[in-house]
């Protein structure tokens, strides 16, 4: 009996953030939260010794994330205690009301960042670190660590998204060229099938409770790249609804690979095993050569040398962007974190300062794995080839950068039914039915 | 539970002659061992320990082909590897290793198994045995207590936490910094009322003529508390206990939001191992086979105070 119970504690996390939200409303509003008092040394003159820093980055990252500034932290004599978790999303609002708020958060997604600031939990970004954002990150970036006119905090690292990758040895045998529009895909793919008998791409939709975002990521892009950057910040913000021709015509343009049964699921099955499929699986097939294209954002690099692979333009697999419509423009989406402060502590200051300085990116890029939009980072220290050519996409004054729109609308669209819409869509669901359902999601008020 | 309160009339009854109960317990006897019930039952286990058996074939095949295939064609496709268990053993983060995290199991368990119910049988007792005024109306509040989601509780408690101070008196501050305080306090709260209800049933259970017997003889509260109730009580102490125990132990929730840093138990950091985004989930199946030593290990020891519990004195002359 109290089994379930505790079963059903464990299950609906989510309800946590929901009773969070009744018990805000009663007690009057959450004030000016305390800083955390579970950070020993209180606050002084000058400073804490310890900071705290809370985030979603888990395990490997998270060890690469404290290596890139153990030398800064022992020079300055500030410790920085990291924690990671998975439920962060639910968890850094309940800290926050609870009054058991870290001194500084990592927010994957600016809305969450914005909830809390326009809630007043946040302290607006300090002096240096407001500098620190007008020289190192384009008016894009600095735009969604800024809520109401006032900066929050500075971005951190950054991921590309739409990469398409495909193995430049079987290109090369079979003389394809690198697409540059759209169209050219598609007819790239058309050749592939007719050439290979079997299907050319493959994809997994496959995370846990977050099924289905890969599928928002080829939304996103084509929506980008048809519609443009203006129609992109509408759709962001609810001007344009997902019912509208335009988004629907994007979902459309993606239909026509992911949804053909010709193209799709290389090495797994038919159209229905996307779903199944764990996105970072992927990367084994595109190793061992059974698929030829996938679509996945810079971080897929990791997974490819996980899988035994090299990521490089003459080695197992590389990548191209994917391609704009006409082949002008240089438009992409991808993702980020950005830190956010709950205390103005000056030791949480100075560490936030350095966080938001070109040295912590290039420190932090040299290990590995990510890369940064500050235009501090030398190109040089990605530790490989596409992310350096990934560097040079978003250091590219020309470069159009727009943030995943699912991280950027509320929860309950962005993670919410659009997540669950690609999963219906997969399923067999007709791309009008689907976006209706994604657009009830958006919150009425 | 309800066999808890069914069974426990039956023991002590005074009516319930010897010979009589022989008989009906041997009767009981033929009539639940027959084949067919035995045959059920061990197709039932079996493929209740499928899940299991998968997770712990998984546990040892290599990443690659827990990715690409399934455990069942594990003789096509062969290969075993203790990588898993090693990774798994060597994730942690700057302020816990596993290992630490194993002892923070450990650390937050004890505390939060004994606590509430040396407080329950206390409690118990004096709901059962004890008159004071509005008795009743105390009880039925206590007991309804356990209708109040546990979600509803935690962001209240977390404030009144990290005040560290209730009425102006540092209470959690009187714990020390160590930090298992706050959660030894939540698993307490959040597993009394239900612990003083199944006590209270067990405890008023106890014949009226022995207490009154000792009361004559002049015993204080304290004794009979501690010389009739506690011994007579004890087959269902010990089987709340391994269910507080088992439950504290695989908690996630409570230690998501009280349990910080370097005082996290092993649930949370297994959490975590499967990286930022999930591309080690195979890690999962030798974590959850070092997660679950403890609590297989506490069920097997105590597992005749666990079935005596639930029919406790139900064989008794």
């Amino acid at each position: 009996m109290k089994t379930s119970r505790r079963g059903k504690a464990y299950a609906s996390l989510a309800s946590v953030g929901v009773a969070a939200l009744v018990l805000t409303g009663c007690g009057g509003g959450p004030g000016a939260p305390e800083t955390s008092p579970a950070a020993t040394g209180g606050a002084t003159a000058t400073g804490k010794s310890e900071v705290t820093l809370y985030g979603t980055i888990a395990d490997a990252e998270a060890k690469l994330l404290e290596k890139s500034w153990a030398d800064w932290s022992k020079e300055n004599n500030i410790k920085i205690k990291y924690e990671s978790s998975k439920e962060f999303e639910t968890q850094i609002a309940v800290r926050a009301q609870g009054g058991n708020a870290p001194d500084l958060a990592i927010f994957p997604q600016p809305g969450l960042l914005g909830d809390l600031a326009t809630r007043g939990f946040l302290k607006p970004a300090p002096e240096g670190v407001k500098a620190n954002v007008a020289s190192g990150w384009s008016e894009d970036w600095a735009k969604y660590g800024t809520v109401d006119g006032t900066l929050y905090g500075a971005p951190m690292m950054a991921s590309v998204k739409g990469w398409v990758w495909y193995s430049p040895a079987e290109f090369k045998e079979k003389g394809y060229a690198v697409p540059t529009t759209w169209q050219e895909l598609l007819d790239l793919t058309a050749q592939i099938e007719k050439d290979k008998g079997e299907p050319p791409w493959c994809a997994g939709f496959g995370s846990g409770d977050a099924t289905g975002w890969p599928g928002t990521d080829w939304v996103e892009d084509l929506v980008l790249r048809q519609s443009g950057k203006d129609v992109y910040d509408q759709w962001v913000a609810n001007e344009v609804k997902f019912t509208d021709p335009q988004i629907k015509s994007a979902l459309d343009e993606v239909g026509k690979i992911l949804k053909n049964p010709k193209y799709v699921n290389a090495g797994y099955g038919d159209i229905s095993s996307i779903n199944a499929t764990a996105f970072g699986d992927v990367a084994d097939v595109m190793v061992s050569g059974d698929c030829s294209l996938t679509h996945q954002a810079s971080f897929f690099s990791g997974f490819i040398t996980d899988a035994g692979g090299e990521v490089g333009p003459d080695a197992d697999v590389w990548g191209f962007l994917t391609p704009s419509i006409d082949g002008s423009g240089n438009a992409v989406t991808g993702g980020g974190e950005i830190i956010g402060a709950f205390s103005d502590d000056p030791s949480v200051v100075k560490v936030q300062e350095y966080l938001s300085s070109p040295e912590w990116a290039n420190s932090r890029v040299k290990l590995g794995g990510v890369l940064s939009a500050n235009k501090g980072l030398d190109p040089a220290n990605a530790a490989d080839p596409l992310l350096e050519e990934a560097v040079k996409i978003l250091q590219d004054p020309a470069t159009t950068f727009r943030f995943d729109a699912s991280d950027l609308m509320p929860g309950s669209v962005g993670t919410g039914t659009f997540f669950k819409g690609m999963v219906d869509w997969i399923n067999g669901s007709d791309s009008g039915t689907v976006l209706e359902q994604v657009e009830n999601g958006w919150p009425s008020s | 539970m309800s066999t808890l309160s069914k069974a426990t009339p039956l023991a002590l009854d005074p009516a319930n002659g010897s010979p009589r109960r022989r008989k009906t317990a041997s009767l009981a006897k033929t009539r639940l061992t027959n084949r067919w019930a035995t045959l059920a039952a061990l197709v039932i286990a079996a493929l209740w320990t499928i899940p299991t058996i998968g997770l712990l074939v998984s546990s040892f095949r290599p990443a690659q082909l827990v990715r690409t295939t399934g455990w069942w064609t594990i003789f096509e496709n062969r290969g075993f590897t203790t990588q898993n268990y090693t990774d798994v053993l060597q994730a942690g983060n700057s302020q816990l290793t596993m290992a630490g995290s194993f002892l923070n199991s450990i650390a937050i368990t004890l505390p939060a198994t004994v606590i509430p119910l040396v407080l329950a049988t206390l409690a118990a007792y004096a709901f059962a045995w004890m008159r004071f005024p509005g008795k009743d109306l105390i009880f039925v509040l206590v007991f309804a207590l356990q209708i109040v989601p546990i979600q509803m509780a935690l962001v209240p408690l977390l404030r009144l936490f990290a005040a560290g101070e209730l009425f102006g008196f540092p209470v959690i501050g009187a714990f020390g910094q160590a930090g298992y305080a706050q959660v030894w306090i939540a698993h307490t709260i959040f597993a009394l009322p239900l612990a003083i209800f199944l006590l209270h049933n067990f405890i008023a259970e106890i014949p009226n003529e022995i207490i009154e017997a000792a009361r004559v003889d002049g015993a204080s509260h304290g004794q009979i508390f501690f010389r009739i109730v506690l011994p007579l009580t004890a087959p269902a102490i010990a089987a709340f206990s391994i269910f507080q125990f088992l439950w504290v132990w695989n908690d996630l929730l409570v230690a998501l939001i009280f349990a910080d840093g370097p005082v996290a138990p092993i649930t949370k950091l297994l959490a975590e191992i499967t990286g930022t985004r999930g591309q080690d989930w195979h890690l999962l199946t030798a974590g959850a086979f070092l997660a679950i030593i403890v609590p297989l290990a506490v069920f097997f020891a105590l597992q005749r105070y666990f079935v005596r519990g639930l029919l406790a004195g139900s064989a008794k002359g």
